[in-house]
């Protein structure tokens, strides 16, 4: 799951260099805890959350077939 | 990435040189001059060949087959994906596999999701004005289908009651398919209420 949202993060990003992913792993759940670049912190959520929202979605299926929920955290 | 490096008298015939050897047109590549052309003192005295790197260009189609393979290859699925037509404003893509349904998601969630991400990714590859549009095992198709069954189920209801009936949430691609439907369908009007991503088509009775 970690893998699959630094490729889409990564791919969305202008310092794909400077993305970073934590996942931190519970019994039925997951927590994906995603740093990038100041200046591209705009380019991960997009306008009213549509990019983010995006992103939650795949996750979420990534983390249904493992039998688990995800949720999915931008740092600053 | 395709590449070629290679010198003429002008850059132009630089370039002519180089697109013959890659075997594309003009519009495919990108043309970096590494060295300007110099006639030199009375035609020889440090005269100085053209060079040229050209470069072909990734289109936002073959972007996005490669970002969909290792997405479907990072979620542990095997899929193929080709392109299936194009049109001047859309190039369909299909994926093909055993998991469809996980790519798919309620309602097309996740396919939606993903669609979105390739095509704003693909804009950062590529100007090309046409959008993405991804499709897992004819989904879409029949999606298609059950919303013109389901906007003609509802029309019947509302003349029937003479009451107003909402739709659940849908994308705006899925809320014209209902429009369309009932466009030419009489005793019925339609319209969409509420914000993006809860919009909702509405279907009114006329009067």
């Amino acid at each position: 799951m970690r893998e699959l949202l630094l490729l889409l993060a990564k791919a969305l990003v202008d310092h794909p260099d400077q993305v970073q992913v934590q996942q931190v792993e519970g019994q039925q759940s997951v927590i994906l805890e995603i740093r990038v670049a100041p200046e591209d912190v705009g380019k991960i959520i997009g306008k009213q959350g549509r990019i983010i929202r995006a992103i939650r979605a795949v996750i979420k299926a990534a983390a249904a077939k493992e039998g688990k929920k995800a949720a999915v955290e931008v740092l600053q | 990435m395709r590449v070629a490096i290679k010198r003429g008298r002008t850059v132009e015939e630089a370039v002519q040189e180089a697109l013959r050897e890659l075997g594309v047109e003009r519009e495919q590549v990108e043309v970096e001059v590494l060295e300007e052309p110099n006639r030199g003192f009375l035609g020889w005295l440090g005269a100085r060949m053209a060079e040229v790197k050209v470069t072909v260009k990734v289109t936002k189609s073959q972007f996005a087959r490669e970002f969909l393979k290792q997405v479907t290859n990072a979620l542990g699925i095997e899929m193929r994906v080709s392109e299936v037509g194009r049109s001047d404003r859309y190039v369909f893509l299909e994926l093909e596999g055993e998991e469809a349904g996980l790519l798919i998601g309620r309602r097309g969630e996740t396919l939606n999701a993903l669609q979105y991400l390739v095509n704003v990714a693909a804009s950062r590859v590529s100007q090309e004005p046409y959008r993405i549009v991804l499709d897992v095992d004819g989904y879409r198709k029949r999606r298609h289908e059950a919303l013109e069954r389901l906007a003609r189920r509802v029309a019947e209801r509302v003349r029937r009651t003479g009451r107003k009936m909402v739709l659940e949430p849908m994308p705006a691609r899925e809320r014209r398919v209902v429009h369309l439907a009932l466009q030419n369908q009489s005793g019925v009007t339609t319209h969409s209420e509420g914000q993006e991503p809860y919009r909702r088509v509405v279907v009114s009775p006329s009067k």
